[in-house]
């Protein structure tokens, strides 16, 4: 269990693996995420969300950027490498029904969780635009994919490299004021989502979002991944991961996420150094 | 402070100058051996085991301050009625084997028991010699004995791994790795059941290995208990979460479980609701010990897992949890650490050695104080909390007296963390993907009391999925209860 039967660089720091994980490929649905834990006793778990499936093979699709130390660890592993510990399927799958007009926003690597949604929605009779967007073109991930759902889907970088040069809230703009869309998800950074939803509102357009906060467990019992959602308080892996997006308290959300930016900063300093002497570089 | 040796060479002393036959009299002159521990300066800086265990010349003193008793007060309050008197008798005279069989008739985890049990309220609180000094510190230290008496048979190599019956061609689930699940599955397994153990997380021993501590309980030796039941032929898989992973309906009908025993333990953490306590700063118990323990983040040049940064702790609660909390924050670097409880130390539900250890250890207590706001900086990150002062009112259901906030008496006190340690309410997630399974109004299983099958037919559930927050014991006697009842189930009994 857990063998990683492909690999795939999609950017400089973007990786797609496919893993052997049968359990989770029967039961996993779009929106849902595992917490992978990889390494020895002393390695971090960390959340996931699942960009793909194949239940016939069993396989669950993870596209990982190399962030933080495990992460790194994780893009280190290649085919036919097992990661220690894979737990899920985690969260509330989407709600996947007939709504009409769907846009799907996917910003970074949240275009890959955006990809299942997208499918879902499109299989299930309702009309889709996709916008993804990205700091810039090599950061850009899953594009032929989702152009197969939505031909014309709108692609936006901060720098231009790609497509239109731009936030994913501009085309977003256009389509809610031409398009009339009936629901929007978006799924990507928190400040992405949180001005995705700010456009999103002035139009009344329902809007879901996806949030990925601090998590260890992922089973509800520690509580780190708790969000303000109508102001009250909710737990992200198990009424989540999915909200409102109207009624997420979005800077509450991005100061919990910052908690450990110091330690990891410099954590991931040492972690760096720690890597290059193991692979004798230093 | 003496160390082990010589406490256990007084205690040799001791003995040596005791009459040949003892009557009660001389019995109760026998001072409580006093337990050898780590020195407070050196143990609030490392996480090793802060109370050593008793030399095997304290134990055999200490056994004979029991006054074997024919009533036997100490029994009548244990939750798994181990025959204490017997056991204690055996210690006197030296026959640890034969006080570990006694103690192992009634329960399976001693030496986790021995340690983590609140004896002053079950065992030690009747005792008669206790009560004889009219001072329950002063009764027989059967918590200490017991835990000497599993520890012993640990050193010597005496590792009771039951034979299990022949296969009965039955297949049991238990969903959970805890002390409640840890029961089941050994005594499923005996009765010649296919057992599978599911746990959520990547280590079994549930609130053994993320909650407790290093320091009270060593991992090692919750480690032994699942080497036991691998030994006994029971499977265990890890990173499966029932009601996710598979559902009860699926292991049920698809996955050919003739019977489930459900014992996943108290899940979502208890916040206070008060302003503030989304500030980045504020940890559930279940969080901060999670990343301690289960996570190893104590050993921050190993451990990947981030620990945060403070300096002034504040600790909600007064319970064993809160206890850990502050006891491991002071080990992790905190300069200053309080307890925050509404009532006083008298009323603390925690273990009256935790408390006692956290006091040594130089954290605060700050009784008849209610917290009622959190503040934070312009970063969204812990600087103060606003306490309530209280005083103690009327007795409420639990025997208690109730805490009677004072109004117009808030004062702001300085901290950059807050631990919540009020409790945990029951995880959703079974219920949420069970149809049919009854729940009360805060969650926690309904079952029957005499099986605890819950209802759905087969599917059984105990520990603090039923009880709420309670103990290890009370959770290994209903994981040990319902065992049976499913035991009876298969048989066709």
């Amino acid at each position: 269990m857990n063998r990683i039967l492909a690999k795939r660089q999609l950017s400089n720091e973007v990786f797609e693996y496919e893993i052997e994980a049968p359990l989770i490929a029967r039961e996993r649905k779009a929106g849902q995420f595992v917490v992978v834990q990889q390494g020895d006793d002393f390695a971090e778990r960390i959340p996931l969300t699942i960009a793909d499936a194949d239940t016939t093979k069993g396989t669950i699709t993870l596209v990982i950027q190399a962030v933080g130390e495990s992460t790194h660890r994780l893009v280190r592993l290649g085919v036919g490498d097992v990661i220690g510990n894979v737990l899920g399927p985690l969260g509330h799958p989407t709600d996947v029904r007939y709504y009409g007009k769907v846009v799907i926003v996917g910003g970074g690597v949240g275009v890959a969780p955006a990809h299942p949604i997208a499918q879902a929605m499109k299989a299930a009779g309702n009309e889709v635009r996709i916008i993804m967007g990205a700091r810039n073109k090599d950061l850009l991930v899953f594009e032929d994919r989702m152009r197969r759902i939505d031909p014309d889907t709108i692609v936006v970088t901060d720098d231009g490299s790609a497509g239109v040069k731009g936030l994913v809230t501009g085309p977003l703009e256009d389509l809610c004021r031409d398009w009339h869309p009936d629901l929007v998800v978006a799924i990507g950074p928190a400040v992405m989502m949180k001005f995705c939803c700010r456009t999103t509102a002035a139009f009344n357009v329902p809007t879901l979002v996806s949030l990925n906060t601090i998590m260890i467990d992922g089973t509800g019992m520690c509580g780190g991944c708790r969000v303000v959602v109508d102001g009250k308080m909710r737990f992200v892996c198990v009424e989540g991961p999915e909200f409102d997006g109207h009624l997420v308290d979005w800077d509450n959300l991005m100061a919990r996420q910052a908690t450990f930016r110091d330690y990891e900063a410099e954590h991931h300093h040492r972690c760096h150094i720690d890597m290059m002497i193991e692979e004798g570089q230093a | 402070m003496k160390d082990k040796t010589q406490l256990n060479d007084e205690a040799k002393a001791r003995l040596a100058a005791l009459p040949e036959v003892l009557g009660p009299k001389d019995r109760l002159q026998i001072p409580v051996c006093p337990m050898p521990s780590q020195e407070p300066s050196v143990r609030c800086h490392n996480m090793q085991e802060v109370a050593l265990g008793y030399g095997e010349d304290q134990a055999v003193l200490e056994a004979k301050r029991c006054l074997q008793c024919k009533n036997k007060p100490c029994t009548a309050l244990c939750p798994v009625g181990i025959d204490i008197p017997r056991f204690v008798g055996f210690v006197a005279e030296r026959r640890f084997k034969e006080a570990l069989d006694v103690i192992l008739e009634s329960s399976l985890l001693p030496s986790i028991c021995g340690r983590v049990c609140p004896q002053e309220n079950q065992c030690q609180k009747n005792c008669t010699v206790g009560r004889s000094h009219k001072d329950i510190d002063q009764a027989v230290a059967i918590g200490r004995l017991e835990r000497f008496v599993a520890d012993w048979a640990a050193q010597n190599g005496i590792s009771a791994v039951p034979v299990p019956a022949a296969d009965s061609g039955h297949k049991v689930a238990v969903v959970g790795s805890g002390p409640a699940s840890i029961a089941a599955a050994a005594d499923l397994r005996k009765a010649g059941h296919e057992v599978w153990m599911f746990e959520a997380l990547h280590k079994t021993g549930g609130v053994l290995v993320y909650g407790i501590p290093e320091f009270r309980l060593p991992k090692a030796l919750v480690g032994r208990e699942i080497d036991k039941l691998a030994a006994m032929g029971v499977h265990i898989e890890t990173n499966y979460l029932v009601g996710r992973t598979r559902t009860i309906k699926e292991l049920r009908e698809e996955d050919g479980f003739d019977a489930i025993f459900i014992g996943s333990g108290a899940g979502l953490p208890k916040f206070m609701g008060i302003p503030g306590e989304n500030y980045v700063g504020v940890f559930s118990a279940n969080e901060f010990l999670t990343r301690s323990n289960l996570m190893k983040a104590y050993d921050g040049s190993h451990a990947a897992t981030p620990l945060y940064n403070a300096k002034r702790v504040a600790v909600f609660g007064g319970g064993n949890v809160a206890m850990d909390a502050a006891r491991t924050a002071l080990r992790l670097g905190a300069e200053h650490v309080s307890i925050i409880y509404r009532r006083t130390r008298e009323e603390m539900p925690a273990r009256r050695e935790e408390v006692e250890h956290a006091h040594e250890e130089g954290v605060e207590f700050l009784m008849l104080s209610q917290p009622v706001a959190i503040k934070a900086d312009e970063r969204g990150r812990v600087s103060a909390v606003v306490v309530r002062d209280c005083v103690l009112g009327e007795a409420d259901a639990s025997g208690r007296r109730r805490p009677v906030e004072v109004e117009g008496s808030d004062h702001e006190l300085p901290f950059d963390c807050v631990i919540v340690a009020i409790g945990n309410t029951s995880n959703p997630l079974i219920k949420m993907t069970t149809e049919g399974l009854d729940v009360d109004k805060r969650g926690n299983f309904i079952v029957n009391e005499e099986t605890l099958e819950t209802s759905i037919p087969g599917v059984y559930a105990g520990g603090d999925i039923v009880l709420g927050a309670a103990t290890v014991i009370l959770a290994m006697g209903q994981g040990r209860k319902a065992a049976a009842a499913i035991n009876r189930r298969l048989a066709g009994k």
